[in-house]
């Protein structure tokens, strides 16, 4: 057994730093003071000053962060609509369609989303005249429409591990069903619509090639900026940036984490 | 005599009307695309050289007057290029797949015999990363891999090369920026998998004279390998797509359907040909997505089964 | 509810005007049931989960239903609950058709087998739930939860949250929050299942105390014939959804109606026989397994055909054993006797079951009280016995 550990032991260490590494490199780089990216010229905070004073990327993380926060929102809304639909229900209508349409986006490719989008967008508009310009609103349509997947699944395994009792409980002690929804169903299910509104939030804020593809003249998302940027090598503003984002994230992950935590202790105890 | 159903007959009929608006969403925003894009892909490929003309001649046609080609299909049929691509991405997608089973299966494995408070830890350090920016994650390596990166600096600093070694821009970068960004997916249904295993079924076929090794193969192996295609198909089905990952790592010889399909989308503007390209990929697809769907329709059945009545 | 409350007072009225409640009401033809079910039936698909089901349940018994798992008990704890709605027949309570009163409307509570206390809210909020649902004023709220958690023990634990109860304090805030609503019907579902042995025992003498004390209707579903024995009134044993046999833990112990409850309750020896002869209720018939000819009495029951095939059964505790011939002892009398050897004995300290191969090779199984303290063994392994029994101890079953 022992001999084992050690072996195990180095390829989960192996595993760890393959996965931090880069990261912990990219933060070390942006205090950088060279434009040099891979020569070390001191410590400097000069990235994270050009970074406050490049306007494109403020308005586009601005641009990203509203499409994040309405995407997630509408798509935890409607996600939890079709995950209750699913689960209790039971056999209606359409519901095997629904299954497809919305466990479809979890194994889609992000380019074949993009592009069906974007032809959508076009005849659409060619029918309708809407939407006259892509921009924002057709990014948002789409995130909602492949983020929702996502809670839809966190929301629905949720649902199928509580089962049914506590509902039939509270309706056998008068609740109305409306009520029951809000007093029992939403409460047992808001940390799951909280973890999905959390999932299509960093989702929305993360894509590059869906917003690409729906995306008009008029808006560049954050992602969509750095892309183009990256794609010419490595910028250092952008180490900084990226230095903010994964501090600001780790911070959250770890802080969420931290709340968890001691609930599930109180549970097992 | 009229009966109403009792059992939950007024959410059923609010939860109904409130299902109406995303069911049409998706309807609209996820299944019209697709039949947009198979109509495409049957589309004259002269008449749509320039994206918007072609649509609207398109349009104006009407659904009554429905001309159908598959030329785009013979195009990638008879232009070896796209057989070319298709391959390679499986290859590659299968390859890096392979990879990330090699080394999350040894990391899950570790994680789900740690104590309750170690493994929350170890799984916190396996999701960080999917939460940050995948792009981000996968600009790091450029800085790490480049000519003057620096791994090839550390590597000549400490003498063990004369010459920068080729890291980047090649299909080696691929793999690397693959398995990197999809490690987390192999690692958390493998987990999920080897953490209800049974213990006392390792110490049986200890008892009945395995050997660590063999009691590995025979036992544990075996019952993991719901995991190992979950996380197989979680790996391989994005990988095989996957469009950001060779745009910034690899080389202009590496073939990946994903970037392929860009190409031909923002830079030869054939749309019918990468319509038809998108088709194929899907039916490539289709297979593993259908299998992933039954493995998830399977986990929903027993979860559901186990919550409600027997 | 109000519609309800009327009716209960209107009942109680004439409960009363019948006079004092009869102490075995389902003898009493005039008893007016506080449950009754009618042709009961519920179909998923093609399965019958319950089929054509009916019963009648009076005001103060603690009944239970008793099944093996897919028998169709928790269909119907379901249907009276009202989370399901029956496919045909109906659900009376206190006279009032329930087949349209959704569960929120029902007189009825549940105490659900996972207990499925809200685990958002403490034990005090629980509790409370139902009645501020009813819109029960504030004090009377406070006044009502803070009795019934006394009642069940659990006052000091309050305003804890379900997350940290142990499953025994989990099961009283689930009693407690299912009796504060006072219900005409209380439905337990497999109440005792989730408690260790002992607590066990402890929580069936409570729920009887507590069942006396507050004179509400319990049904108790269960697959635990045990449980069900000590704890009810009346027991009706549920098998592919029909009730096999209705009555008293006694009267089904003692007086099975068929092979099916023989078997399902408690330990029986099962014999085929065909019948050769009827006499003065005396039914006499041949048992092929046996080589022999047995007599029993038939009680309160059809008398078998002469030669129609039927079931016999004894009781292991029923036979005497013994290695001298009964009739030495003088009680030969109206007893079977057959000679057998002793193939297998178990010895439970109290009392000790044996496995008695007769002359035919059949085997049947005998228990006995181990009345006098010894070491030794008054019967061992392949000694010849004796076993016999009254006739009136073989059950004569409906096949």
């Amino acid at each position: 057994m022992k001999r084992r550990s050690t072996g195990l032991l180095t390829m989960v260490a192996f595993g760890y730093a393959f996965l931090y590494l880069p990261l912990l490199s990219v933060i070390v780089y942006s205090f950088n003071d060279s434009r040099l990216v891979t020569l070390w010229g001191g410590f400097s905070l000069r990235w994270y000053r050009s970074l406050l004073d490049n306007e494109n990327i403020l308005a586009a993380a601005l641009l990203s962060l509203q499409i994040a926060l309405v995407s997630a929102t509408v798509a935890t809304v409607f996600g939890t609509l079709v995950a209750l639909s699913l689960n209790r229900l039971g056999r209606f209508k359409g519901r095997t369609l629904l299954t497809g349409m919305v466990t479809s986006p979890l194994v889609m490719p992000e380019i074949i989303t993009g592009i069906s989008l974007l032809f959508l967008f076009i005849t659409l508009s060619e029918w309708i005249g809407w939407p006259g310009s892509r921009g924002a609103v057709t990014i948002t349509i789409a995130h909602i429409t492949f983020s929702m997947a996502y809670v839809t699944v966190v929301v629905r395994s949720r649902l199928s591990g509580m089962g049914q009792s506590l509902e039939e409980a509270a309706m056998d002690l008068g609740g109305r069903p409306l009520a029951v929804f809000f007093d029992i169903t939403i409460p047992a299910i808001a940390p799951a619509m909280i973890s999905g509104w959390l999932l299509a939030f960093t989702l929305s804020l993360d894509d590059v090639v869906i917003a690409s593809f729906v995306s008009g003249p008029g808006a560049t998302t954050l992602p969509m900026l750095i892309f183009s940027k990256v794609r010419l090598g490595v910028t250092p503003d952008i180490n900084a940036l990226a230095t903010v984002i994964i501090l600001l994230v780790s911070a959250g992950v770890i802080t969420a984490a931290m709340l968890t935590q001691p609930k599930d202790k109180s549970r097992a105890g | 005599m009229i009966r109403r159903l009792q059992r939950g007959d007024g959410r059923r009929q609010w939860l109904r009307m409130a299902l109406v608006l995303p069911y049409l969403w998706l309807l609209l925003f996820f299944l019209a695309p697709f039949i947009i894009i198979f109509k495409i892909s049957l589309a004259d490929p002269l008449v749509a050289v320039p994206p918007f003309t072609a649509l609207i001649d398109w349009a104006a046609q009407g659904w009554d007057r429905i001309y159908v080609t598959l030329d785009n299909y013979l195009f990638l049929f008879e232009d070896r290029y796209y057989g070319v691509i298709f391959l390679s991405s499986i290859k590659l997608a299968a390859i890096s797949t392979m990879l990330c089973l090699l080394l999350g299966y040894p990391i899950a494995y570790f994680i789900a015999r740690q104590t309750p408070r170690r493994r929350n830890l170890l799984l916190l350090g396996i999701i960080l990363p999917f939460w940050i920016s995948f792009l981000l994650r996968v600009y790091a390596w450029i800085g790490l891999l480049n000519t003057h990166g620096v791994i090839n600096n550390f590597l000549l600093w400490l003498g063990l090369i004369d010459q920068p070694l080729a890291l980047i821009y090649n299909d080696f970068a691929v793999y690397l920026g693959i398995v990197y960004s999809y490690l987390p997916f192999m690692i958390l249904p493998l987990y999920a998998n080897l953490e209800k295993l049974d213990l006392d079924l390792h110490d049986a076929a200890a008892d009945l004279g395995a050997r660590n090794w063999q009691v590995f193969f025979d036992v544990t192996l075996p019952l993991s390998l719901p995991g190992i295609i979950a996380g197989c198909l979680l790996v391989f089905i994005p990988a095989i797509g996957e469009f950001i990952i060779p745009a910034l790592l690899g080389g202009s010889d590496t073939l990946m359907i994903g970037r392929a399909l860009w190409d031909e989308f923002f830079i030869n503007r054939d749309w019918p040909v990468a319509s038809a390209v998108s088709v194929v990929l899907l039916l490539i697809l289709v297979l593993p997505m259908m299998w992933f769907q039954k493995a998830q329709a399977q986990t929903d059945a027993g979860a559901e089964a186990q919550g409600g009545v027997v | 509810m109000k519609k309800h409350d009327k009716s209960l007072m209107t009942a109680t009225a004439q409960a009363s005007n019948q006079g004092a409640v009869h102490p075995e009401p389902w003898l009493n033809p005039d008893a007016r049931p506080m449950v009754e079910i009618r042709g009961l039936t519920k179909r998923y698909g093609d399965t019958v989960a319950v089929n054509r089901a009916d019963l009648k349940i009076y005001k103060g018994e603690l009944f239970s239903i008793l099944g093996a798992s897919g028998s169709g008990k928790s269909t119907l704890l379901r249907l009276l609950a009202g989370f399901e709605a029956p496919s045909e027949g109906s659900i009376l309570i206190d006279g009032v058709d329930m087949t349209a009163v959704p569960p929120y409307e029902r007189p009825v509570n549940i105490m659900f087998q996972s207990y499925a206390l809200f685990p958002h809210m403490t034990v005090e909020q629980n509790v409370a739930y139902g009645l501020k649902k009813e819109r029960v004023p504030g004090a009377q709220i406070r006044q009502r939860v803070g009795d019934i958690l006394e009642t069940v023990k659990m006052g000091h634990l309050a305003k804890r949250k379900p997350g940290t109860l142990s499953g025994g304090e989990s099961q009283r805030v689930a009693l407690a929050r299912a009796l504060v609503k006072q219900p005409k019907l209380l439905l337990l579902d497999e109440p005792l299942a989730a408690l260790d042995k002992k607590l066990r025992e402890h929580t069936q003498f409570e729920l009887m105390n507590l069942q006396d004390e507050l004179g509400i209707t319990f049904v108790v579903v269960t697959h635990d014939q045990e449980e069900a024995m000590i704890l009810s009134t009346r027991i009706a044993v549920m098998n592919h959804g029909r009730f096999e046999q209705i009555g008293t833990p006694s009267e089904i112990y003692e007086y099975p109606k068929n092979r099916f409850i023989a078997d399902f309750i408690g330990k029986a020896n099962l014999l085929q026989a065909e019948v050769t002869a009827v006499k003065n209720g005396i039914v006499t018939a041949f048992s092929e397994e046996l080589g022999a000819e047995l007599d029993a009495c038939a009680v309160g029951q059809q008398v078998p055909a002469m030669g129609s095939r039927v079931w016999i059964a004894v009781r292991p505790e029923k036979i005497f054993i013994s290695k001298e011939s009964p009739a030495e002892q003088g009680s030969g009398g109206g007893r079977t006797v057959f000679r057998g050897t002793v193939e297998g004995l178990g010895y439970f300290g109290n009392l000790s079951i044996y496995r008695v191969e007769l002359a035919s090779g059949k085997i049947l199984q005998v228990s006995a009280q181990n009345r006098v303290r010894t070491a030794r063994k008054t019967v061992e392994w392949d000694d010849q016995v004796f076993i016999s029994w009254d006739i009136r101890s073989t059950i004569l079953l409906e096949v």
